[in-house]
């Protein structure tokens, strides 16, 4: 027979407990319900959005009861337990029902507390803790009328924000001289001030209520300085106290809360509780994340397994008032022992204080740019030696003389550890494995199976951009995401997908398989299509060249006048006498200057079109070939001279280069891609801004990925550490491969990799192994259909004659 | 208008462009553009693009317009119209095709050409 379950309490940490317990011991008990509230489970904390109508009370139901009925659950919503037998082991409901339990789960949560104040029992001031209570506010809430918020802390100020919204003219009185006292110290507690003023709103600090006057309803509140604000609405919103009423007067011991172990457990080992209502080592809890471990730990317990046990962490809390961002963690006052690093822009509303202890990050203040909450709250959670950091610890990750660098890229580069949702303790590598193993595509099923974000939202925006990075090109799939060109409907990701799915080898076949809205495409989608047939069918697609921007079509780049520059290979930027002969004379012979490229190369200019066949043949004969830096295609690898010349190289640079030019060469890319590797960290080669490199190191090669300095300025990402030059060259293919494979014709690598995360693509390439080996193989395999010297074909076997040489009249008129 | 007879002159056979494409024909009068789309519609244009005199006869032809190569302007390809948001036209010539040969009124330059000043 099943045991007998009894959960008192049915709101954010009960309900998580029964989720968690469904999901270690589905079976092991027949569980009833006791709910004051007349609903299922609802995310209390939404209650701020619903005020404000930035959400409605559907939007907030997490427990439908639907969800009671389908797992086996007896709801007595609506009812309130008002006795515990624990001689008899029942819980006894205002209505008189009795029930059995053989364990007893208590999560009451807390009350509000009340103003012991003259007229505190007018019509029309209220609390915020629950959907009803928002209800009647709403009721009063009209444009144009009264309300005073009492107490200038979280909830306060969130009531506030929301009545303000609604229309009505607000006010914050404060107890103290600053506003969230227990979050905030008193520069941010400024700005905060500041911009709730300029929100409308206003704030009364050190202000003490004498009283709340009003007939039946409220009609103004009182101030001990003697003036008195007229009020149509007041919510007072003071603090909360757990709500041990029924666990108290069962003789279960209570102090603040009602005493628990770090199991959860209370004095009555058959009775555990959890929530807010709760006392674990003198703390108690006001915010859902600790909550949720409690509940994780109690399930664990309850399952039977044993071994979970609750321990404190740093508390985290953030505001949700749109448009002020304000995180606050762990011990934000320092005080004696204690270090301060403080960073202030009042001018931009920006103020930022990190407290060090012990080299240790011991708490943050934020306001203004939350964007490194993650990334302190995951080093104070770890405790992490922040001193080699401490240049720019207030910066944030991202820093490091870095102009790209946005929020995007700073969460795909965090570590998979990184806790994304603070409520639930949900990491970044959770949500990722989530997305990738169950198969989800929208918010609301990466809310559903993983929590994240479900709770507070704040972090919404992160789990969207989680979602974009892990599906890559397949996060298209839902309807926002933009078709190719104008030609389609479809998008990139899906484009290849059918190239992929349908073996469709040319562009004619993919228009009409995806029945192409024109004829012949655009300069936008033809080039893109033939560059994705060819990536994919590499041994079967035929190069179109009239779907190539002009420089691929002809091999050469247009210049100013309509001549053409020729850049020819020059394997890791090492030339000799005889290749530099050929070059001069060539140059001679066109009277043109060389000039000697960015990428370490020759270019000899204003070669006419017609001319280039020829120039082109010279070349060949001189066993010099296309640098291709006209293309969309593998670049130049840049070198230094490494080991063999320089007193510092490490490593044979200048070997590795020219024997990785020699291997990539000639491969389509979705952009041009460039690669560069050093001999010694001191990187004349400037590795660390292409879209490879590799930096010798004394004991192999540092390998980076996905940096530019075109447009935008990105330095690489550290991709892991080799021994050897072999094993650069796999990774240079596994990473050349993986790009072509899922990136967008005209991103660079680096815009590719913000998209599809660095975590992704170290787990690609870097954690699997077998993965990475697949991918190098399928880039050697495609290599064979790929170098192929453009210039031999059309120098030396002069193909392609009506591309190089014009029309002329013959008779022509004079 | 240009109210005289069209004086035509062969200056290739169809097969001489690629399909959809342009090439250069030189005349003493300077080089013109001539295209080829898909389905073998032909057309002329004076090589300069309105824009920067870019070579037209470069670009990449789709439908009844040609991409230049040089910055992108859209041209259609039988008013020498740049598309807009772009604005200018190429100065367009008279062209026909007879038993796959291509003939061109060299003397058409001007002919409805709003902006032969370009
Ligand atoms: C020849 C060269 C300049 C020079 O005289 O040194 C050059 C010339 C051109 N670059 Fe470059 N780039 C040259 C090095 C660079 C570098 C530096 C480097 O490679 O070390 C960069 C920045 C590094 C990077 O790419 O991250 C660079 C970033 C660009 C960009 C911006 C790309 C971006 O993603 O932001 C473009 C535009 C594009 O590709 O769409 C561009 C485009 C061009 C084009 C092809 C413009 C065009 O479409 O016609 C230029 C051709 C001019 C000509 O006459 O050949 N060039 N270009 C360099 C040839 C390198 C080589 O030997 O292979
Ligand atoms: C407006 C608002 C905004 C908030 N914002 C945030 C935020 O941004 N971040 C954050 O982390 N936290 C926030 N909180 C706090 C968070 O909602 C609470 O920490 C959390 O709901 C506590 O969970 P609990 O299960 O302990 O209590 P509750 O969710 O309150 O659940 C307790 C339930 O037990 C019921 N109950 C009590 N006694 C009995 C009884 N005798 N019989 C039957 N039922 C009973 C109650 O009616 C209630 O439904 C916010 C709270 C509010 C009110
Ligand atoms: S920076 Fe590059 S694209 Fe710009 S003018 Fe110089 S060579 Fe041309
Ligand atoms: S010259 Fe043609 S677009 Fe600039």
């Amino acid at each position: 027979m099943k045991e007998k379950l009894v959960l008192v309490g049915n709101g954010m940490a009960g309900v998580r407990f029964l989720e968690e317990l469904l999901a270690v011991a589905a079976d092991k008990y027949d569980i009833t319900v006791f709910g004051d509230e007349p609903h299922g489970n609802y995310n209390r904390i939404l209650l701020s959005h619903v005020l404000s109508g930035e959400k409605q009370f559907d939007d907030t139901v997490l427990n439908p009861e639907s969800w009671y009925i389908d797992n086996g659950i007896t709801l007595l919503a609506g009812r309130k337990a008002v006795a515990i037998n624990r001689g008899r082991r029942q819980v006894i409901a205002a209505d008189g029902t009795i029930v059995d339990y053989d364990r007893l789960m208590l999560a009451t949560g807390a009350k509000p507390l009340a103003l012991q104040l003259p007229g505190g029992h007018l019509r029309n001031v209220l609390t915020f803790r629950n959907i009803a209570e928002v209800e009647e506010m709403l009721r009063v809430a009209k444009p144009g009328r009264n309300a005073v918020v009492i107490g200038g802390g979280l909830l306060g100020l969130e009531a506030a924000w929301g009545l303000a919204r609604r229309g009505m003219n607000v006010s914050v009185l404060h107890l103290m001289d600053r506003l969230m006292e227990r979050q905030l110290d008193a520069p941010a507690a400024g700005l905060l001030k500041r911009s709730l003023e300029e929100r409308g709103l206003s704030v009364l600090l050190s202000a003490e209520t004498q009283g709340i006057v009003g007939s039946g309803k409220v009609e103004g509140v009182r101030l001990r300085d003697g003036r008195t604000l007229a009020a149509d609405l007041v919510v007072v919103a003071v603090g909360i106290q757990p709500n041990t009423e029924l666990a108290r007067q069962s003789g279960i011991q209570c102090e603040r809360g009602i005493l628990v172990n770090e199991t959860m457990q209370t004095f009555d080992p058959r009775v555990y509780a959890i929530g807010e209502c709760v006392e674990h080592k003198g703390q108690t809890y006001g915010l859902v994340a600790p909550l949720f471990k409690q509940a994780k730990v109690a399930a664990n317990q309850l399952a039977g397994a044993g071994f979970a046990r609750f321990e404190d962490s740093v508390m985290a809390t953030k505001l949700k008032i749109t448009g002020i961002d304000l995180y606050s963690a762990g011990n934000f006052t320092g005080g004696e022992g204690f270090e301060e690093l403080v960073m202030e822009d009042p001018a931009r509303g920006i103020y930022k204080k990190l407290v060090i202890r012990d080299n240790k990050l011991a708490g943050a203040l934020l306001y203004g740019d939350t964007e490194n909450e993650s990334w302190y709250y995951d080093m104070m959670r770890d405790g992490s030696n922040v001193s080699e950091l401490r240049d720019g610890l207030l910066f944030g990750k991202g820093h490091g003389g870095d102009a790209g660098h946005s929020g995007h890229m700073a969460l795909a580069a965090m570590p998979d550890e990184t806790e994304v949702c603070g409520c639930n303790g949900i990491s970044k590598g959770a949500i990722i494995k989530a997305i990738t193993e169950k198969g989800l595509f929208t918010l609301e099923e990466v809310r559903a199976h993983t929590k994240a974000s479900a709770s507070c939202g704040s972090c919404t925006g992160k789990v969207e951009q989680i979602l974009a990075f892990t599906l890559g090109g397949d996060y298209s799939a839902a309807p926002k995401e933009k078709p190719l060109c104008e030609c389609t409907d479809h998008s990139h990701a899906q484009v290849r997908q059918a190239i992929r799915e349908q073996h469709l080898t040319s562009i004619r076949e993919v228009m009409n398989f995806l029945e192409w809205k024109t004829p012949d495409g655009c300069p936008k989608c033809r080039p893109a299509l033939n560059f994705y047939v060819i990536a994919s069918w590499p041994a079967e697609a035929k190069d179109d060249p009239l779907a190539r921007v002009h420089n691929e079509r002809v091999h050469a780049n247009i210049q100013q006048d309509g001549s053409y520059s020729v850049v020819p290979r020059c394997w890791g930027g090492l030339t000799n006498a005889k290749e530099l002969r050929v070059v001069a004379e060539i140059a001679e012979r066109h009277g043109v200057p060389v000039k000697i490229t960015g990428g370490q190369r020759l270019a000899i200019p204003f070669i006419k079109k017609e001319d280039l066949p020829k120039v082109w043949k010279e070349l060949a004969d001189n066993d010099m070939m296309s640098g291709f830096a006209y293309g969309k295609a593998v670049r130049s690898v840049k070198s230094c001279v490494g080991k063999g010349l320089c007193r510092w190289g490490t490593q044979d640079s200048l070997g590795l280069g020219i024997d990785m030019e020699k291997t990539f060469w000639g491969a389509w890319t979705p952009h041009k891609f460039k690669m560069g590797v050093s001999g010694c960290p001191r990187n004349c080669a400037e590795s660390t801004i292409k879209d490879f490199g590799a930096v010798g190191v004394d004991s192999g090669w540092e390998i980076h990925v996905a940096g530019t300095c075109g447009v935008r300025v990105r330095p690489t990402d550290l991709l892991t550490k080799v021994a050897t030059a072999e094993e650069v060259k796999e990774y240079a293919a596994a990473f050349l491969q993986l790009y072509r494979e899922e990136g967008h014709y005209m991103e660079r690598s680096s815009a590719w990799i913000e998209r599809a995360g660095l975590g992704y693509v170290k787990h690609k390439i870097v954690e699997c192994e077998t993965n990475r080996k697949a991918l190098a193989e399928r880039f050697f395999a495609a290599q064979k259909h790929a170098q192929v010297d453009p210039w031999v074909e059309r120098g030396a076997q002069g193909a392609l004659p009506e591309e190089y040489a014009m029309l002329e009249i013959a008779d022509m008129a004079a | 208008m240009n109210t005289s007879t069209p004086t035509w002159t062969d200056v290739g056979h169809l097969d001489d462009l690629p399909k959809p494409g342009g090439r250069k024909l030189r005349t003493a009068a300077g080089d013109i553009a001539l295209f080829r789309t898909s389905d073998d519609e032909v057309f002329a244009l004076a090589d300069k693009c309105p824009h920067r005199g870019g070579p037209l006869s470069q670009g990449m032809v789709y439908g009844r317009r040609v991409q230049c190569c040089m910055h992108g302007y859209n041209i259609d390809l039988a008013s020498g119209v740049a598309v807009a948001p772009d604005a200018g036209q190429a100065t367009p010539y008279a062209v026909k095709v007879a038993d796959g040969r291509i003939y061109v009124d060299l003397a058409s330059a001007t002919a409805g050409c709003a902006c032969a000043g370009i």
